[in-house]
This record gives C-alpha cells, structure tokens and sequence, in this order.
C-alpha cells in the first residue's frame, strides 16, 4: 500500500484541481469564441446570400481561414499583432483568432440555411407585405436555424475540440495543463483520460442530441 | 418446374404464409391476385430464397431451395426476377447493368457478356440505350432493363412482383407487353400483379391468396368468370369496375 | 509601425519548406488510405454485429470525433510511452491522424450505406451474385459517390490536422516552418509563406478532386 502510494504521489489531488481549473478556461474561451463567432457568422452569412459579388469576394476571403490550419493562425497573428501595435494576451490572441475562424465556418452555415428557406418562400412572406428584416426574423430565422442547426452544432463542437490549440500560445487551457502535469509526473495515460473524458463527455452528448434531432426534423 | 408443398412462413410472431401447396409445371404462367398484405410477393421471395421459411419445402428444377446443402446463388441463377421497384444499378451502363451478372456470375468473358446483354435488351426493345445511364430512362423502361437483366441470366423461370404497380399508368403498356411476349415463348412465369386484365388474358391459371393461403385457384375465365369463394368475389367486385 | 519585414530567408529556405511540404502530403495521403480501409471497416462493423466488436468500433469512432485531434496526437505521442512504446515522429503524426480520419470516415460511410435501398441488395442477389459481389460491384460503387465530397473534405482536414505535427517534434510543412522560425527570428515571414503553401495545397486537392469526380461520376 505504502510502496503504491508514493508511486503514484506524482499526480495527486492539487493536480487535479489544476486540470479542472484549466478545463474551466477551455470552457472560457470556447464559450466566447463561439458565441461571439456565430453572431458574426450569421451577418456575414446573410452577406453572402445577398449578392454574386459578395459571394465570390467575401467568399474567398473567409475561404483563407479554412483553408490554413488553425495552428498556423494562431501563430501568424500572435506574432503579426505587435507589428501593428497590438500587445495581447495569450487568450486575447487565441480568442480573436478563435472568434474570426468559427465565424468562417458559421458563415456557410448561415448561408446554407438562408438558402434553405428557398426564394419562392421568402417572396411569398415578402409578397405579404412584410419588410426585408421581418421577413428574415420570422420566415428565414426559424426555417433556416432547423435546417442548419445540427451542423452548427458541428461547428461548435469542433471549435471546442480546436480551442486546444490556443495551449500553442501559451494560454494554459486543458490540454496545456495536461501537457505540464505529463512532464512533471510522467502519468501521461492518466492525464490523457482525465482530460479526453473531459471533452467527451462535453462533445458526445451534444452531439448525439443533435443526430437525434436531426432524425427527427428530417422525418 | 416449381413444386411448393406446405410452406409456412412467419416474421417473428406473425404468420404470412400459412401452408402454400402450389405446383406450376413448364411452361405454365401463373397470376397471382389478391388484396395487399395477403402473402403474395412473399411467396416469390421464399421461392428466390431471399427470405428463409419456417417449414415445409420449395423445388425449382429439381433443387430444394431451403436445404441447407443448396447453394443460392446457383439457384437463383436458374431463376430471374423483377421486383416493383425498378433497382437497375445507377452507377452502370445500361449494358452494363445488363452484362454485369453474366459476367461475374456465369463467368462469361467479357465478349460474350456483352453479346448477350445486348441480345436481351433487343429483346425487351431497349436497343438504343445501350450506352445511356438509368437515370435518362423513364421508370417504365428501367422496368424493362430489370426484365433484360434477369433474361440475360438464361433463367429457366422468372418471377414477377408486382412489376407495373409503381410505374405511371401510361408505362404500364410497355412493360406488360414485354412480359406478353416472355409468355408466348413459353417462359414459366409467376407473375404477382394487381393487373386484372393482364391476368385474365395471360394466365395459364389465376391463383386467389387470401390471408396467407391459397383461397382458390383456377383457369382464369373460371375463376373471373364464377368465383366460388366469397372473399374473391369481394375482392373481384371491389377492384372491377 | 516600425517593424521591417525580412523575406529573403525565407525564399532562401523555400526549396526546403516545399520539401516539407511533400512530407504533409506523403503523411496526409497516407493517413487517408489506412482510414479509408479502417473506416470502411468500423463502419461495416457498426452496422452488421452486435458484441464486443461492435462496442469497439463505436468506442473508437465516438473518442476520434469527440475528443480534440491533438489529445489523440499525445496519446500516441506520450501515452503509449507508459507501455514503453515509442514512436518516431513520423509515426505518431501517422497513427494519430488515421485513428482520427478512420473515426469520421466510418461515420460517412456509414451515412454512405445507408442511403442505399434494401432492394439494391436484393436486386443484386436473385441475379445469383454472393454477398461480397453484391457489395464490392453494386454496393461500395455507390456508396463511394456518396461519400466522395465528404472524403474530400477529410482528406483536406488530414493536411490541415498534420500541420499538429509540429507539437510532437515531426518537421513537416509545420514543424520545417517552425524549426526555420526559431533559427532565424522572422516567425511572422516564415509562417505567413507556410499559411499560403497550405492554402495552395488545398485548393490543387479541391481542384484535383472535383477533376476526378468529374471522370468518375458520369451518372
């Protein structure tokens, strides 16, 4: 007993409430990046649906963001906003990255449920004499957000997944607390449980609700 | 041909076929009518081996198709069949939905294969699509590539389930047709179909199922003409007319 | 503004990046095949058996898509170390990122399977074809169209995923841009060359894949 317990006195219960602390600031982050990151989405989706141009040309644009890996944004702007004179923060840093990616991808997302509800529908609302912004918060909003909800919740999820990356920064988020407590006490497959059940746990039941949602919409 | 001699058939608790005897010798073809639900397309199914039974024994040309000795596939090589939905395979060739089974199944080089779906689809007057996709058929013709599919396949019997039920009623024409000329070469054919006038003028016999059984069975102008069993004349008098 | 931008070496250690660049794509690709195969499998399994098997490929598909691609990275990376195993780089980025292309390409080809009829398969067997004829000259053609976009898009995200490869020690695109970064002090220069290779590289596969759909899918 005693012999098993200094063995495994590398990770103890302080430990653990530094990973919890740390899962706290994932939650922090992940939570601002994709609220923040949404709205924006969704306003820059409804550009895109409004014109050829706006598409093409704000199109590319956000296009860049999934297009290089996150990694390398967070990297690039981190070390590009002191050019400008910029002084952030880790998490101010990761949480602009954070914020202009998830509102890239929202952006189709919007797009995709805008395009959804289908013009002879909104004609038809408009036709009744609504006006443009009625039309989008009663017709386009609640036919739209159905069709597209379950992959915004993809989304969502994987910028929670993604916000690991921002440990790159320095920002000492879940995965960076594990990464620290790894190299301290050499329990790494403890670690990595602790902290993989930790966004699992988060991760699958939102993601299984949203399938069975999914279903039954569809049915 | 195809003897059939007590087949019971049931999924989980329900009984759908409840002691089928049924001899259908060479060359006969074979209507079968009778409301939905009343165990007729799984008849053909238990007759293909694709739905095992619970007892009692199928023979086609000799094999036991249920013996667990059988191999299937060799069965169902002697015997084409055409379903209600159309099922020709989207990523083929129309030639090459035809020449597919010939090709792998019976094992003929890729040449003869070819010969023979093209023979077929002559046959059932799809000449001109060869090289077209099924998606630039109309439902009715992709029947009729079902039908040169199952013929390419030289089967001693086909089975038909209900081939004309999901086409528009303008295609039915064409698909009866082909099926008419099968009869006329003396193809043995059993045919589940809600087609009364098809039956009637086709059939060898006509064959009633009612609740899983065989309710009564006969030449067609008999049993068209005077229906002994009171479901038939029931059935008869709600689909006529 | 009084920061002065240094670009020549970067075009001078370009020959290198570029290099690199194929080590992304040799690791990408091949992650890509073994997920292929290994996510055709899982999802088979998922949707034929029932038992111990079964419960093995959900748990493994439900930890790649729930957990973050860079904790399964360490988990290869640092984990198995506690078993005394130990992987090269190279490894550890392959490993990682086929446990996690298997997770989701099981997922899609699942959806795959199950957007063909029934009556293919009975279609397929009363012309006398076996189980493995039906599903390797009927089945799998047709679930390939399916899954075709979505595979896409993963093999896209195995690229993107690989530039992960840098936080285990691996010189890929990333970990070449990183090493050169560190050496030479111009990280903003040399990750913004990095960020636009990548977004080359993806789009010569975007472009790639719509060319062979092109030739593949006539239908």
């Amino acid at each position: 007993m005693e012999s098993a317990s200094t063995y495994f006195s590398g990770f103890n219960i302080n430990d653990l409430l530094y990973l919890g602390e740390a899962a706290l600031r994932t939650l922090w982050i992940s939570f601002w990046a994709i609220s923040i990151g949404s709205f924006i989405g969704i306003f820059l989706g409804l550009a895109l649906s409004i014109s050829r141009v706006i598409a093409y040309t704000l199109g590319a644009v956000l296009d860049v963001f999934r297009s290089v890996p996150l990694i390398i944004q967070l990297v690039l702007f981190f070390n590009f906003a002191p050019i400008i004179g910029l002084r952030l923060n880790p998490f101010e840093a990761g949480l602009i990255v954070l914020i202009v990616y998830t509102s890239a991808y929202v952006a189709n997302v919007a797009r995709g449920g805008i395009e959804a509800v289908g013009d002879p529908m909104r004609r038809a609302a408009r036709s009744l004499g609504m006006t443009y912004w009625q039309d989008l918060r009663y017709v386009v909003w609640p036919i739209g957000l159905r069709a597209v909800f379950p992959a915004w919740v993809g989304v969502a999820l994987g910028v929670l997944k993604d916000s690991a990356l921002v440990s790159i920064l320095g920002y000492i988020e879940l995965l960076k607390a594990s990464q620290i407590l790894m190299t301290r006490t050499q329990e790494a497959i403890l670690i990595l449980s602790i902290a993989g059940a930790f966004y699992f746990a988060l991760s699958y039941p939102i993601s299984y609700y949203a399938t069975r949602l999914e279903q039954r919409w569809s049915e | 041909m195809i003897k059939i001699t007590n087949l019971h058939k049931q999924y989980g608790e329900l009984e759908v076929l409840k002691g089928i005897d049924l001899d259908v010798p060479k060359g006969e073809v074979l209507s079968v009518i009778g409301s939905s639900g009343s165990g007729k397309s799984t008849l053909l199914y238990c007759i293909n081996g694709l739905e095992p039974i619970q007892k009692g024994q199928i023979i086609v040309d000799d094999i036991d198709v249920h013996a667990s000795d059988t191999n299937l596939n060799s069965v169902r090589q002697n015997m084409g069949m055409v379903f209600q939905q159309w099922n020709s395979f989207p990523h083929l060739t129309v030639l090459e939905n035809v020449a597919l089974a010939p090709k792998i199944v019976s094992k003929l080089s890729k040449k003869e294969a070819l010969e023979v779906a093209e023979k077929q689809l002559l046959h059932v007057g799809l000449g001109d699509k060869l090289t077209q996709y099924p998606s630039a058929l109309s439902g009715g013709q992709q029947q009729r590539l079902a039908i040169a599919r199952a013929l390419a396949m030289e089967p001693k019997c086909m089975l038909f389930d209900e081939a004309t039920s999901a086409l528009d009623p303008e295609l039915v024409g064409e698909v009866l047709d082909t099926i008419r000329l099968l009869a006329d070469e003396g193809m043995t054919m059993i045919c589940v179909t809600h087609e009364m006038g098809f039956a009637r003028e086709v059939s060898d016999r006509v064959a009633f199922f009612h609740e899983g059984k065989i309710e009564e069975i006969n030449q067609p102008e008999e049993l068209f003409g005077s229906a002994k069993s009171k479901y038939l004349q029931k059935f008869l008098s709600k689909v006529k007319t | 503004m009084d920061y002065n931008f240094h670009w020549r070496p970067v075009f001078k250690s370009l020959p290198d990046l570029l290099e690199s660049a194929l080590l992304t794509l040799e690791v990408a690709i091949l992650s890509m095949i073994l997920g292929i195969l290994f996510g055709l499998a899982l999802s088979l399994i998922r949707i034929k058996m029932t038992g111990p098997l079964k419960w093995f490929a959900v748990s493994w598909i439900e930890l790649a898509r729930n957990t973050p691609a860079l904790l399964q990275l360490f988990f290869f990376g640092f984990g198995l170390g506690a078993f005394g195993i130990h992987f090269s780089p190279f490894l550890i980025v392959l490993l990682g990122l086929t446990f996690n292309n298997s997770g989701y390409l099981a997922e899609n080809f699942r959806g795959g399977f199950n957007s063909i009829p029934e009556t293919q398969i009975r279609a397929s067997l009363s012309l006398g074809m076996n189980s493995f004829q039906t599903y390797t000259r009927i089945i799998i053609p047709q679930v390939l169209r399916v899954v075709y976009h979505p595979m896409t898009n993963q093999m896209v995200w195995a690229v993107l995923m690989s530039s992960l490869g840098m936080l285990v020690g691996f010189r890929e695109l990333s970990g070449e841009t990183q090493f050169f970064a560190s050496k030479t002090y111009r990280i903003f220069e040399y990750f913004a060359a990095t960020a636009i290779i990548y977004y080359v590289i993806v789009k010569i596969i975007l472009g790639l894949s719509r060319l062979m759909a092109s030739r593949l899918f006539k239908y």
